[in-house]
């Protein structure tokens, strides 16, 4: 989301608006999608944070749960969020920045609703975290390893994941399954695999050979490319439990 | 009673998130009302008991306005969802803590497995193991969503089940009291059903 309206970018650059917020969020819940993250891309890089208002217009429409990423600082940033009726509050560049956020966080507020998003590239057999990810000409190496930061903010009291696989967003050429494969097996919480999704296969391989969690895109069902419902289906046909209404 | 002129009492027991809920029943018709209000519990035609966090802690706000003596005493239909449930029952492990004693059983930590990640955090199936009006119109083995660490074994008055490593207690009903361990303003459809079925009550 940038200005209130969702927007989707190929590999985070050259953002085009997708659609309205609320409308887009009712589709989504009526073709079955399981939980909705809401990323405010520009959040971070900018050095402000979200106008709020929205999550609460959100959770009026909404009767499934929610997460919401972008510029969440504080814990006053959080229970602002919270309070509007978000069930989960995503941090990921913040967290890089000051770690013990985590903790305070997963203190404050439990574990359950702590996600800690990770933005993550393939460099020469080495995956390495990239920080301020919204913004082409702020995006830089955070110094990190993934699975080492992961391990931390696991420690620190992450509930959940999301891993972007940079390499892959947008492209819709597949999820990245041996990286997803190898942060499975380094942490015990939640794995929600990001990044790739092109076609129903990329769903149920993601689900098979990396053993995540949940899978999460964007572009292939902003465009319609995929209807959700649809896809839900072949992955029960394909022995895959799903939540079918 | 038409849903249009029911109002809701949530108990406000501090701390709990419930502008989903909130929302919820404004989307059915109710008119629900956040209050820590004696007269306004009495009076109100349902309650719901929500929470969020550690049962100590809700436990001890509830002594503080004297709404654990003021529950036991309400007649009509009582809904506590997630840990405002598991406040219904004798006590809970987590911090060792003596509950309101409304219905038998106690709340116990999940142990996590590899597989099953603690806190049960999601989508599960809840299985009908007796007639329940609550559930009325729901298909049996339907999808929840569940956010906890503690559970209730299956205790007599357990009216719905579901498993996450151990079979627990998802839906319980023993007179006016009742209550659900996931969320239902969190569940889709089925959560829509289950509350409108919690406001329609005859019985």
């Amino acid at each position: 989301m940038r200005d209130g309206k969702v927007v989707k970018g190929v590999q985070f650059r050259n953002h085009e608006v997708v659609g309205d917020i609320l409308a887009l969020a009712e589709r989504y819940r009526n073709e079955g999608a399981d939980e909705l993250v809401f990323y405010d891309i520009t959040a971070s890089p900018e050095g402000r944070s979200v106008d709020r208002s929205w999550i609460n217009r959100v959770a009026e429409v909404l009767d499934i749960p929610f997460c919401v990423a972008g510029g969440i600082r504080s814990l006053q940033d959080a229970e602002e969020m919270l309070n509007f009726g978000a069930d989960k509050i995503s941090i990921n560049s913040p967290a890089l920045a000051r770690p013990e956020l985590i903790s305070e966080l997963a203190r404050r507020f439990g574990s359950q609703c702590v996600v800690v998003g990770i933005d993550s590239r393939d460099e020469d057999g080495v995956y390495r975290v990239y920080q301020n990810t919204g913004d082409p000409d702020k995006t830089s190496r955070a110094g990190r390893e993934t699975v080492a930061w992961v391990k931390e903010a696991e420690q620190r009291g992450a509930g959940e994941f999301v891993l972007n696989c940079m390499n892959q967003d947008g492209v819709r050429q597949g999820y990245d399954l041996q990286q997803l494969a190898l942060v499975r097996e380094n942490c015990t919480v939640p794995l929600i695999a990001s990044g790739g999704a092109g076609a129903p296969e990329h769903f149920s391989d993601v689900f098979e050979q990396a053993h995540v969690d949940g899978a999460l895109a964007a572009s292939v069902f902003h465009k319609q490319i995929i209807e959700i419902g649809a896809l839900k289906k072949y992955l029960q046909e394909h022995h895959i439990e799903v939540r079918l209404s | 009673m038409s849903a249009a002129s029911t109002t809701v009492a949530i108990i406000d027991s501090g701390g709990a998130n419930i502008a989903s809920l909130q929302f919820a029943l404004q989307r059915l018709g109710a008119r629900p009302l956040l209050t820590s209000d004696h007269d306004i519990i009495r009076q109100a035609d349902r309650v719901i008991l929500p929470g969020v966090g550690a049962a100590r802690a809700a436990m001890t706000r509830l002594h503080e306005k004297g709404l654990d003596a003021l529950v036991p005493t309400l007649t009509q239909p009582l809904l506590g969802i997630c840990l405002g449930m598991q406040l219904l029952f004798d006590g809970s492990d987590e911090d060792d803590t003596d509950c309101l004693g409304l219905i038998e059983g106690r709340a116990r930590l999940f142990e996590a497995a590899p597989d099953r990640p603690v806190p049960h955090m999601g989508w599960n199936r809840v299985e009908k193991t007796r007639n329940a009006r609550l559930l009325d119109g729901i298909p049996d083995g339907a999808y929840f969503y569940f956010v906890h660490s503690y559970a209730v074994d299956p205790v007599a008055t357990t009216t719905g089940s579901t498993d996450y490593g151990r079979v627990f207690t998802s839906v319980v009903r023993k007179g006016n009291f009742m209550g659900t361990q996931f969320h239902p303003e969190r569940s889709g459809e089925n959560g829509a059903r289950l509350l409108q079925n919690f406001l329609h009550l005859v019985d």
